[in-house]
C-alpha cells in the first residue's frame, strides 16, 4: 500500500518534470521559430499580413477573409507576382481576440510585413488602427464596418486605414432611402438589438434620414442579446402597422423576429441590413415572403462573381464562401494595383516611403479597379471609405436573391 | 508539522535578517527589470516580446490578485474579471478626460482605478462573502456578469457619454510600458506578500483552514473576508488600468465570464496559495498561444491537452501551495543543506521573497 502510494508519487513527480520540460522546449521552439522567420526575410519577397480569427466563434468570417485574400495573391504570384517580386502571405491567426490582435500585428511588423489585410471583426481592428498608424502601416480591412476604424473621435482620418466594406451608418441611410424610394412607405417602425453597436448603428442612421425623407418612425423597440420571445414588442408594432419594419439584427434573431410577427399579425415588408445574410435558413418561406436587405456581394450576379466563386468552391469549398470572402478579394485586387504604383517609386519593400508610396497608391488607383463588388471601382471619400452601391437581396420563396443595386 | 527540527540539531544554524532579505529580493528585481527594460528598448529581442511581456505582468496581477481571495482565503469567486473592468474604464475615463500630462497621469490613473474597484470589491463582499463555496462562486459570477452589461448600456439608459456602451471606449493614452507594468507586479506582489506574512494575513488564512475554528479564536470573519477580498478587487482593477493603457481600447465584451475563468485556471493550474505559481502559471499560459503559433492549427489543442494534463496528474496545481523564497534558499545554501533532502515548508510563515526575483 505504501509502497504504492510512494510509486504513484514519483510517477506523478516525474510527469510533473516532464511536462515542465515540454514547455520549456516549446519555449525554445517558439524561439528558434520566430529567428527563422525574420531571418529569411529576402529583397525579391513582398511580405502582405493576414490577420483575422480563424478559430473559434467568427471563424467562419476570418477563414473566408483568410481565403478570399489568398486565392487573389497566389493569382498574382502565379502571373509573376508584383514587378517580379513574389508576395509572401504572413498568415496568423487572432481567435477574435483583441490582445492577441496586437500581439499578431506587432509579430507581423517584426516579421518585414508592408502592408495588412485585416482586420476582421470591427473590435479587434480597432485595437490593430492604433498601432498600425503609429507605424504608418497600410492596411485594408474588408470587414470591419465601425465608422471609428478610419476616424478617430476628434474627427482626423487614420490616413493609413481603408476598407472594402461599407460602413454601418450607410446600410442604415440606404434603407431608408430604398424604402422611401422603391418602397413608397410613409410609415416604419424599428426592432433591434439594444447593447449591439453593430444594430444601434444601422438603426440610428435609418432613423435619421427617415426623419429627412418624410418617413414617421410609428415605433421603436429593443431587445436584449439572447432574447427568443419578441411578441410584447411585436405587438406593439402590429398595433400600429407600419409599412416598414427595419430590423437590423444577426441572421438568427431577425428569423426568429419575422416568424413570431407574422403570428402577431404584422403585415409589414421587413427590411434589414447585412447581418440578414442566410437569414432563409432561419425562417419560413411564407413569413420570410417579399423581405429585402441590404448586402455588400451579390453572389451569382455578374460573371466575374462567377468566376470568383467557381475558383473559391475549387479551392477552399463552399463552407466559407461568403460576403467577406468577396470583400477581401476586392481588398487584395485593391492591394495589388497599389503595389504595383508603389514599385515605380523604386524604393524597398517595407521602407517607410514604400508604405507611405502604398498607402498614396491605394487612394488615388481604387477607382480603376473593378472589384467583384464593386465594378464602379473603389473611390475613397475623405474618411477613407468606399463610395460604393450598396446591393439590395429579395427573399422570395425561401431564397435570397439579387433584387438591384442601389 | 513542525518542521523546524534540523533547526534544534544544528544550534548554530545561520538566519539571514529579514531586512536584508527584503533588499536582496528588492536588488533581484530593479536588477531584472533593468535587464530587460534594456534589452527590449534597445531592440535586441523583437518587438512582439514587448507587447508579450506587457501582457504577462497584466496576466500577473490578475492572477496574483486572484490568487487572494482564493488561495489564502479559501473561497471561489467567479468574478474577477468585472474588477479588472471597472478599474480599466476607471482608469481610461480618467485618462482619456484629464489635462495632466500621461506620465504623471497615469500612476494617478492606476490609483483610482485600484480604489473603484476596491470599493466596488467592498459592495459586492459583504452581501456575497454571507456564502460560502458554489453559492457565493454562483453570486460572484452573476456580480461579474451586472458589472459588464451595466457598462454595455449606462450610456443608453441614463443618457449620458461615459463608457460608450457597446462600441467602447477608443483612443485611451497608450501609457503601458513594459517597465511600468512589472513595477506594478513587483508592488503587487510585495503588497500582498507582506500583508499575508502579518497579522491580518495569518487572520485571512486562518479563515481558510477552518472558518468555526477561527471565529471561535476572536477573528472578525466579516471584516477579514471582506478585506481579503476587496484587496483582490483593489489589485485587478489596478491591473485593468495597465490593460487599458496596454490595448487603447476598451470593450465590455472583453471582460465576460471567460475572462474570469482564464484567471482563474491560472491560480488553479499554479496552485492554490502559492504566488510563483499564480506566476508562473500566468506566465506560461499568456506566453504558450504566442509560442505555440508555430504549431499555428494545434495551438489551441496543446493548450487544452496542457491544463487536462496537469489536472489530472497534480490537481492541487503545479506548485501546491509551496511558495519560492529567496531568503530560505541563501540560508539553505549558507548552512550548506541545499542539496539535503529538506521537508518543504508548506506553512507559509516561511515564505518569503517576491517570486519574480
Amino acid at each position: 500500500m505504501k509502497m504504492s502510494r510512494t510509486m504513484t508519487m514519483t510517477v506523478k513527480r516525474t510527469f510533473a518534470f516532464a511536462l515542465a520540460a515540454l514547455m520549456m522546449l516549446l519555449m525554445l521552439a517558439g524561439c528558434s521559430g520566430q529567428a527563422a522567420q525574420s531571418g529569411d526575410a529576402s529583397a525579391n519577397t513582398i511580405k502582405i499580413g493576414i490577420l483575422g480569427p480563424h478559430t473559434g466563434e467568427y471563424a467562419a468570417y476570418g477563414l473566408g477573409v483568410r481565403n478570399g485574400a489568398e486565392l487573389y495573391f497566389n493569382k498574382v504570384n502565379e502571373n509573376g507576382g508584383i514587378n517580379g517580386k513574389r508576395i509572401e502571405l504572413v498568415i496568423y491567426d487572432n481567435k477574435g481576440d483583441d490582445t492577441e490582435s496586437v500581439t499578431a500585428f506587432t509579430r507581423m511588423v517584426d516579421n518585414g510585413i508592408t502592408a495588412l489585410i485585416g482586420d476582421v471583426l470591427t473590435g479587434n481592428t480597432l485595437a490593430v488602427v492604433g498601432e498600425a498608424n503609429a507605424v504608418n502601416m497600410p492596411m485594408i480591412t474588408p470587414s470591419a464596418t465601425a465608422a471609428a476604424v478610419t476616424v478617430k473621435e476628434d474627427g482626423t482620418v487614420y490616413s493609413n486605414v481603408f476598407r472594402t466594406c461599407f460602413i454601418d451608418p450607410f446600410q442604415g441611410e440606404k434603407m431608408a432611402g430604398f424604402a422611401n424610394d422603391i418602397l413608397g412607405a410613409k410609415t416604419a417602425a424599428l426592432l433591434c438589438q439594444t447593447g449591439n453597436d453593430y444594430a444601434q448603428g444601422l438603426a440610428e442612421a435609418f432613423k435619421q434620414k427617415c426623419a429627412q425623407l418624410g418617413i414617421q418612425i410609428v415605433a421603436e423597440e429593443g431587445y436584449a442579446k439572447g432574447d427568443v420571445d419578441f411578441k410584447s414588442q411585436l405587438t406593439n408594432i402590429a398595433a400600429k402597422a407600419p409599412d416598414v419594419v427595419f430590423c437590423p439584427n444577426y441572421y438568427e434573431d431577425d428569423g426568429m423576429i419575422v416568424t413570431q410577427a407574422r403570428q402577431v399579425g404584422v403585415s409589414s415588408t421587413f427590411l434589414g441590413g447585412d447581418g440578414w445574410s442566410s437569414v432563409t435558413k432561419y425562417a419560413s418561406k411564407e413569413a420570410l415572403e417579399g423581405s429585402f436587405y441590404c448586402s455588400s456581394y451579390a453572389p451569382g450576379s455578374t460573371d466575374a462573381v462567377k468566376k470568383f466563386e467557381e475558383e473559391y468552391v475549387a479551392g477552399y469549398g463552399k463552407d466559407t464562401l461568403n460576403m467577406f470572402a468577396a470583400t477581401a478579394y476586392d481588398a487584395a485586387m485593391l492591394m495589388c494595383a497599389a503595389l504595383e504604383k508603389a514599385e515605380t517609386g523604386g524604393s524597398a519593400p517595407a521602407s517607410e516611403e514604400y508604405k507611405q508610396a502604398v498607402i498614396d497608391a491605394i487612394k488615388s488607383e481604387g477607382a480603376t479597379i473593378c472589384g467583384i463588388t464593386s465594378e464602379a471601382g473603389y473611390t475613397f471619400d475623405d474618411s477613407n471609405n468606399p463610395i460604393k452601391d450598396a446591393v439590395i437581396m429579395k427573399v422570395t420563396s425561401g431564397e435570397e436573391v439579387f433584387d438591384r443595386m442601389y | 508539522m513542525d518542521n523546524r527540527a534540523n533547526n534544534k540539531a544544528n544550534k548554530k544554524r545561520f538566519e539571514l535578517p529579514v531586512w536584508a532579505a527584503y533588499i536582496i529580493n528588492l536588488g533581484l528585481f530593479i536588477a531584472f527589470i533593468s535587464l530587460f527594460g534594456v534589452l527590449l528598448s534597445s531592440g535586441a529581442l523583437p518587438g512582439f516580446i514587448t507587447k508579450v511581456a506587457m501582457l504577462i505582468g497584466i496576466q500577473v496581477i490578475l492572477a496574483v490578485s486572484l490568487n487572494v481571495s482564493t488561495g489564502y482565503l479559501g473561497q471561489l469567486p467567479l468574478g474577477h474579471a468585472g474588477f479588472m473592468a471597472v478599474g480599466a474604464y476607471a482608469s481610461a475615463i480618467f485618462m482619456t478626460h484629464t489635462s495632466i500630462p500621461a506620465g504623471i497621469a497615469f500612476p494617478i490613473g492606476i490609483v483610482i482605478a485600484a480604489a473603484v474597484a476596491g470599493l466596488f470589491g467592498v459592495l459586492i463582499g459583504i452581501p456575497a462573502l454571507r456564502l460560502k463555496g458554489d453559492y457565493l462562486a454562483i453570486i460572484t459570477l452573476g456580480f461579474g456578469e451586472i458589472i459588464r452589461v451595466v457598462l454595455l448600456n449606462i450610456d443608453s439608459v441614463l443618457g449620458f457619454k461615459l463608457t460608450n456602451g457597446a462600441a467602447g471606449l477608443q483612443n485611451i493614452p497608450k501609457t503601458t510600458t513594459f517597465v511600468n507594468a512589472w513595477l506594478m507586479v513587483g508592488l503587487t506582489c510585495f503588497l500582498i506578500h507582506t500583508f499575508i506574512k502579518s497579522r491580518h494575513g495569518r487572520a485571512v488564512l486562518s479563515i481558510r483552514e477552518n472558518e468555526i475554528a477561527a471565529e471561535a479564536c476572536g477573528i472578525n470573519i466579516t471584516y477579514y473576508k471582506t478585506l481579503a477580498f476587496s484587496m483582490s478587487a483593489a489589485f485587478a482593477g489596478a491591473a485593468g488600468a495597465l490593460y487599458a493603457g496596454y490595448l487603447g481600447i476598451l470593450n465590455p465584451s472583453s471582460f465576460g465570464f471567460m475572462k474570469s475563468i482564464e484567471i482563474l485556471v491560472m491560480v488553479v493550474l499554479g496552485g492554490m496559495g502559492s504566488m510563483v505559481g499564480s506566476i508562473a502559471a500566468a506566465i506560461a499560459l499568456t506566453a504558450a498561444p504566442e509560442l505555440l503559433r508555430a504549431f499555428d492549427n494545434y495551438r489551441m489543442i496543446a493548450y487544452s491537452l496542457l491544463l487536462i494534463a496537469t489536472m489530472i496528474f497534480k490537481p492541487s496545481g503545479l506548485m501546491g501551495r509551496y511558495d519560492f523564497s529567496m531568503k530560505r534558499i541563501i540560508e539553505n545554501a549558507i548552512n550548506g543543506d541545499i542539496f539535503r533532502r529538506i521537508r518543504k515548508s508548506r506553512a507559509f510563515d516561511k515564505a518569503e521573497g517576491e517570486g519574480e526575483a
